[in-house]
């Protein structure tokens, strides 16, 4: 029993989660040190690697895109008190309804392809969702459990259906066609282009904006309506919500479907935006970064927004640094974001007391 | 009669134990089993006294310059309203919070008490409000948990074994030390917690609200054990909103409100009217004013409700009865004996195996919560804080749950904030809801508070069936007079009201109608004029007297 920690909801919701990035960094810093680098050199490397150019900062925003959106997924599914380990899965899966619609219906009016490729993303990662939800909701079999099983469902599928069905006729990759043109998300720099502001170019796409629009609309979902409402009240205390009136069942489902359907961004950016075809493995360890980038983004999609900023910093940054400094190699960035994740997410009480006794000493 | 001889728990500094014993054989020579209050041998010596205690969590001033006595060798009750610091004080003595402020003297000398443990060893022993026992082990494990000295613990279990009998033949303490803690009765898990506190050393030993679960029956048997323990020599700090209970087992009474030690009194000098008033700050009404029901048209009707759990085992068994427009009709009962499962079936959580049920004549069995709201049935649960409410939403937001579908709250797609604040801001100032601000999580009520929210939040949606489970469960004195005015007046005007609550002063003064139910059967049916405790304890133990 110990009285709870009442902090001012700024330092709750800004100097907590600094201090803890703050407190992994210094950490990592340590490590470098211990490697034989100068961690300062690192770290200005790190940064400048990330936002030092237009180009760079091109290239944090794309990373930022993906695990802007797997983030969203895992905090909606957090609020409706569920652990969505299936993030990575549910992208892979959505990459199929995003290229089956961009090899189908190229040849419709703009921008009904690009809408049927949004649409197709979403639907097959709602899909990928909707099963293990339906069997937490109706079976009682645990999220966390099924959700993994999925994740390695869907490697099995994928693989199977890109070496057997949709392997281009002749060719020896294991990927699947090209999209038609009319179904590519624009780049950024295209659009740029088109304004007549020269830019480098880069991945980094329309499905960043496509990310920004669904983290406010969440936000929008979350806390102003019923249907968020609802979620959060299941999240919070599943009794009340049944004395409420509320299905817990049917909320998880859906609150599971619409997961799904975020995570399928990842296929919006990768599949319609960068690659225009569907690679083995595309999704890349996104759906797992989204798990740390929710827990750091406290399940908001503001801190979503932010906590998937800094993960694309520490990605785009982390492949100059290992470029540059041979002895740090992209293992190091994992270090940093699982020191990230520890402090952030797993030990986040750990400099609440402190905090508090300090502000109640100022005041 | 050597009450403690413990190896293997540390005793307190400063020999306390031979100090407790000098006084506990005067008093067993003087004639065990005397209720007369220690102090009247004459020596007033303070077991514990504090010291301009002080304590703050954030902008609330919990404690402020609290400064308390306590004789040893008497039972001295420590009363207020929710939220009027006495748990906050004894926190600070039990060790789980430090004094911002103040000093503590144990025995006179000045000590620092920085954790439980340190509690302990001074001599100080908690028995909580909520039992902190482990089921699934037996009594012995129980009480040698934390005091099991060594890796091996059949000597510790032996010497536990020898103590405990000899505690039940000093205080009356009898119980199966190979017992599950799970198959006790709550009033004998209580007393394996006394246990606890007493097998550690305790002199000094704090009860907070110990009878909030416990049948009259079981609370007059905890008296005695109170009056027993006192008899030897030792100190009971007993906290409590029981006026009446203070009246019968104290001492010494000390009033709290807002943080602060109001007065103290010697129990005989002063009476329950007087003590409500110190604690509210205002003289308070403690009689329910009512007129006699005019009972019109049966609005709720249960015909021969069977539930079975899933283990087969009837909880309710062939239960009917009605409930009329403008009457309240009480289920009075041990806990445990088929309310809450009424109360959940009623309210469409639980469904029933057999029988049926009516609102306002039309069947409504099987039906969602949401379909009984809407056919005019509201329910305020017993468990507020892990049903009525979500803790960690905003108090507007909890004064809406339940609710979330009506028109008024929509606009458009979206919630209507500003109409939702508007009617939490409301019915904060229709019920008087501390303090009224309705953006402030729900968790940072009292319990008098959080209940007047779940009130307001179904009386206002004017029902025509209410269902309330302990409408003042943990709620002080100043908020069950309101809250009690208000069933009275929704009687008034013709609802139905069906109440369960474990407390018998309450179901007396409040209904109409009384029955008592037992092992999922109503066992009898009373009114509150030709009945009273007594009768109604034997209803409840399952032993029907003559018919009503």
């Amino acid at each position: 029993m110990s009285a709870p920690i009442v902090l001012p909801k700024w330092a709750d919701l800004v100097v907590v989660p600094m201090l803890n990035v703050a407190i992994a960094f210094l950490i990592s810093g340590l490590v470098v040190l211990l490697i034989g680098e100068n961690p300062l050199a690192a770290s200005r490397i790190l940064f400048t690697g990330a936002l030092g150019s237009a180009e760079s900062i091109g290239f944090t925003l794309y990373y930022a895109t993906d695990f802007m959106f797997t983030g969203l997924a895992v905090a909606l599914a957090f609020r409706a008190g569920l652990f969505n380990i299936g993030a990575e899965g549910q992208a892979y899966v959505a990459g199929l309804g995003a290229v089956l619609a961009g090899l189908t219906c190229g040849a419709l009016p703009r921008p009904l392809p690009i809408l049927a490729g949004l649409l197709g993303a979403a639907a097959f990662g709602a899909l990928w969702a909707v099963i293990p939800g339906y069997l937490q909701a109706k079976r009682g079999s645990h999220i966390v459990i099924t959700t993994i099983m999925f994740n390695w469902l869907s490697y099995a599928l994928m693989g199977y259906l890109l070496v057997n069905t949709l392997r281009k006729p002749g060719s020896m990759n294991p990927e699947s066609a090209l999209i038609a043109g009319a179904s590519m998300m624009p780049p950024v720099h295209e659009i740029l282009g088109a304004l007549g502001i020269a830019g480098p170019v880069t991945p980094l796409n329309l499905s960043f904006v496509l990310a920004l629009v669904c983290a406010f609309c969440l936000w929008l979902m979350i806390f102003r309506t019923r249907l968020g409402f609802e979620i959060r009240t299941v999240g919070v205390n599943p009794d009340a919500a049944r004395y409420a009136g509320i299905s817990p069942s049917r909320i998880i489902i859906i609150a599971m479907a619409l997961s799904g359907a975020l995570a399928g961004g990842v296929a919006i950016n990768e599949v319609m935006g960068v690659e225009h075809r569907l690679l083995l493995e595309f999704t890349a360890g996104a759906g797992f970064v989204g798990i740390a980038v929710a827990l750091m983004g406290r399940a908001h999609p503001g801190g979503v927004v932010v906590a998937s900023l800094l993960f694309g910093v520490l990605y785009q940054g982390g492949a100059e640094l290992a470029f540059d400094m041979p002895k740090i190699s992209r293992d190091m960035i994992v270090v940093i974001q699982g020191l990230v994740v520890l402090f952030a997410a797993a030990l986040d009480g750990l400099f609440r007391a402190p905090l508090a006794r300090l502000l109640a000493y100022r005041s | 009669m050597i009450i403690l001889r413990i190896p293997n728990v540390r005793r307190s500094v400063t020999g306390a134990g031979g100090r407790a014993a000098t006084p506990s054989r005067l008093h067993a020579a003087a004639g065990a089993g005397a209720t007369a209050p220690a102090s009247g041998a004459g020596e007033a010596d303070a077991a514990i006294e504090l010291i301009g205690i002080s304590k703050r969590f954030g902008r609330v001033q919990a404690n402020n310059n609290v400064s308390l006595r306590v004789e040893r060798g008497s039972v001295h009750g420590i009363v207020g309203e929710n939220g009027a610091g006495k748990s906050t004080l004894m926190s600070i003595v039990y060790g789980f919070y430090e004094a911002d402020a103040g000093t503590i003297r144990i025995a006179g000398k000045p000590v620092r008490i920085a954790s439980s443990r340190q509690a302990i060893d001074q001599g100080i022993g908690m028995v909580h409000q909520h039992f902190m026992l482990v089921d699934t082990l037996s009594v012995l494990e129980n009480i040698m948990l934390g005091a099991e000295g060594g890796a091996l613990l059949s000597k510790a279990a032996r010497q536990m074994r020898a103590s405990l009998a000899e505690l039940a033949a000093t205080y009356g303490l009898e119980v199966d030390p190979d017992a599950r803690v799970g198959d006790l009765s709550v009033g004998l898990q209580q007393r394996v917690e006394i246990l606890k506190a007493l097998v550690r050393g305790a002199e000094i030993l704090i009860l907070d609200e110990p009878t909030s679960v416990l049948t009259p029956a079981e609370a007059d048997r905890l008296f005695a054990m109170l009056r027993a323990m006192r008899a030897q020599g030792k100190t009971i700090i007993l906290i409590t909103h029981k006026l009446r209970e203070i009246m019968a087992v104290t001492d010494r009474v000390s009033v709290m409100r807002r943080g602060e030690m109001q007065a103290t009194f010697e129990t005989a000098a002063t009476n329950v009217e007087e003590l409500a008033g110190v604690m509210v700050g205002r003289p308070v009404v403690l009689k329910v004013d009512k007129s006699p029901a005019r009972p019109g048209p049966a609005l709720l009707k249960v015909d021969d409700l069977w539930i079975r759990d899933e283990r087969g085992v009837a909880r309710l068994a062939g239960v009917s009865f009605d409930v009329c427009a403008g009457e309240i009709v009480g289920i009075a009962g041990v806990s445990g004996n088929g309310q809450t499962e009424l109360l959940e079936c009623l309210a469409g959580l639980r469904p029933p195996t057999q029988g049926k049920f009516f609102v306002n004549g039309i069947d409504v069995t099987g039906q969602d919560p949401a379909q009984l709201r809407r056919a005019g049935l509201a329910h305020v649960p017993e468990n507020r804080q892990g049903m009525g409410l979500v803790l960690p939403f905003e108090e507007n937001e909890s004064a809406m749950l339940g609710y979330q579908d009506e028109k008024r709250f929509r606009a458009g797609p979206f919630l209507d904030l500003a109409a939702i604040r508007y009617d939490a801001n409301s019915a904060m100032a229709a019920y008087n809801i501390q303090p009224p601000n309705c953006r402030l999580k729900t968790a940072n009520f009292s319990g008098g508070n959080q209940q007047k929210i779940v009130l307001a939040r179904e009386i206002e949606r004017d029902p025509d069936v209410l269902l309330v489970g302990q409408p003042t469960r943990g709620v002080d004195i100043g908020a069950i007079e309101f809250i009690h005015k208000r069933l009275v007046g929704l009687r008034d005007q013709g609802k139905a009201i069906l109440l369960v609550s474990v407390e018998l002063d309450e179901i007396l003064a409040l209904c109409d109608r009384i029955l008592v139910l037992c092992a999922g059967t109503i066992t009898g049916e009373r009114r509150p004029e030709t009945t009273d405790n007594t009768d109604l304890g034997l209803l409840m133990a399952g032993i029907s007297g003559s018919a009503a």
